[in-house]
């Protein structure tokens, strides 16, 4: 199993997002009064400044935007991991969020922007968070 | 032109060596002050404004007074990454305007290569858990990455090539084998053939992230060096003829929902430094854009206005950007950062070199050359990031 760096908390804007991954979800922020989607979760409307915000669960499903393929990260959770892909993906709601592409054999010939993607959560050896990765339709 | 010059370079100096075990980054700082002081015929005790971006052992608004042993009118310790000597010139020709300071200084040390820091691709964890940090951390994205991501989605949208691209590593080695401490450099750092390069070198060099290649990466330096701002008064009676910011403009960008990657902090802070320098990009004989990467210049070339979004590529190609090249803008002509100094955060080095261009001092030199531009790109191109943007007008 994957062994990456979990989220570290206390961290009031992101925690409520990571429960969710606990839960299988997806969760994002809207705006009550206005409807725009907020993404990275925070504790404001960055285009208003209004707290007034409530939480939703994402159908999971988008399109990645771009990517780039690692190849050397000095990081120990990373070091032995060999090429792995990075990428910023829109969810069919409306908001970016980075992760990286599963399920693919070769990251640097089977992932193209515009791909179709569907999240889901990848146990980690240590620490009682899965990340969303997203793997193509 | 009807530009105000309030405020001049008057001293630069560049710490000569990339490599330099054993030395700290304050003695970097100290020599540099010293020497760019000398450099504008000022005297220590001239100093009444400090600018510093937290570097070295004793930086920092609350230590460096104090060491240094002057009484500033004026402190700034804005930091914002490898932009931060350009938002500190713009801050010392407002101060100097406002009468706050009359002799500014601005310095940096670093220590990067001797330490092995790995800035490109090592892991960027603070101390304290972080909103952002907390949604990126688990995917192991280095810096590079992402420039790389900045990369690929311009190639998408835009058909932008490598091969394009590689003209600005070509243009640059050109300059910096011309420069003999920037082939020290290369030298101290055991580059592979410290040589000119050609579009197929950049090609063929290993894939770091892709779509960036080794050649189309920074080094990384020990380094530093120091700038000295002065006003109009001072500066028309230093040793040097007066190198005169015209211009100036701040910016930051982030990652947005629906935001276009391709465009950088530039395209808002270009715009205000050439309306108040009151030229327009044409015009610009000398840019000095920081090269962290080659996408970063790209980017940044077209948001300053040089070319138009999505054309860079045929801009850069085939070394357009050389010095000895008529009717373009010469490009980092003193190697950048691709070839001749980069310890981590370049911004200062963009001054030093326009200054240098402006006096008719480059180991580069472009002929008659009147205006500068020198462009910082702090913080992470396609993430968060800034840019400060200084327009540079000879006496």
């Amino acid at each position: 199993m994957p062994n990456r760096p979990q989220p570290r908390f206390p961290e009031p804007n992101t925690e409520y997002f990571w429960e969710g991954c606990k839960e299988g979800e997806l969760r994002y922020q809207v705006n009550d009064a206005t409807g725009e989607v907020v993404f990275y979760p925070r504790m404001h409307d960055p285009k208003t400044g209004s707290r007034d915000l409530s939480w939703k669960v994402s159908k999971g499903e988008g399109t990645i935007y771009t990517f780039s393929v690692v190849r050397q990260n000095r990081m120990p959770n990373f070091i032995d991991l060999g090429a792995y892909s990075v990428a910023y993906i829109d969810l069919d709601e409306g908001f970016r969020i980075m992760s990286t592409i599963v399920g693919v054999d070769n990251p640097t010939e089977d992932i193209s922007i515009g791909q179709r993607v569907r999240v889901e959560f990848e146990k980690q050896d240590e620490g009682e968070y899965p990340i969303p990765v997203f793997r193509p339709i | 032109m009807a530009q105000e010059r309030t405020a001049a370079i008057v001293g630069v100096y560049e710490y000569p060596l990339r490599v330099a075990p054993g030395i700290s980054a304050m003695e970097v700082k100290i020599e540099s002050i010293a020497q760019a002081l000398a450099d504008a015929g000022l005297e220590w005790s001239d100093v009444d404004g400090l600018y510093d971006a937290g570097d070295g052992e004793a930086g920092g608004g609350l230590q460096l007074a104090a060491y240094l042993g002057i009484n500033p009118t004026v402190i700034d310790t804005t930091q914002v990454g490898g932009s931060s000597y350009e938002f500190h010139a713009a801050h010392a020709v407002r101060d100097i305007a406002a009468g706050k300071c009359k002799v500014a200084v601005l310095s940096y040390g670093s220590t990067s290569a001797s330490n092995r820091v790995a800035i490109g691709t090592g892991g960027r964890v603070s101390p304290a858990p972080n909103w952002q940090q907390n949604m990126e951390s688990p995917y192991g994205s280095t810096l590079i990455s992402n420039y790389a991501m900045v990369k690929q989605r311009h190639m998408h949208e835009y058909g932008t090539t490598t091969e394009q691209l590689a003209g600005i590593s070509v243009a640059t080695r050109k300059h910096a084998m011309r420069n003999p401490e920037a082939v020290k450099a290369m030298t101290d750092l055991q580059f592979v053939g410290v040589r000119e390069i050609t579009v197929e070198d950049v090609l063929e060099s290993r894939i770091v992230a892709d779509p960036l290649h080794l050649l189309e990466c920074c080094m990384i330096s020990d380094g530093g060096g120091a700038v000295v701002i002065a006003s109009a008064e001072i500066a028309r009676n230093c040793k040097k003829p007066p190198v005169w910011i015209i211009g100036s403009g701040e910016a930051t960008k982030y990652l947005e929902n629906n935001g276009d990657i391709t465009t950088s902090a530039a395209a808002q802070s270009g715009p205000i430094a050439f309306q108040e320098a009151g030229i327009n990009p044409s015009e610009i004989d000398i840019a000095m854009i920081y090269d962290s990467f080659s996408i970063t210049v790209a980017v940044c070339l077209e948001d300053l206005g040089f070319c138009a979004k999505g054309e860079v590529g045929d801009y850069v190609a085939n070394g357009r950007l050389a010095f000895d090249v008529k009717g373009t803008p010469a490009l980092n002509t003193d190697g950048g950062g691709l070839s001749s100094n980069h310890p981590g955060m370049r911004g200062i080095f963009l001054l030093f070199e326009a200054a240098r261009q402006l006096r008719g001092e480059s180991t580069s030199q472009v002929e008659g050359a009147k205006l500068a531009v020198a462009h910082g790109n702090g913080g992470l191109l396609g993430g968060t990031h800034t840019g400060g943007t200084i327009i540079l007008a000879k006496d």
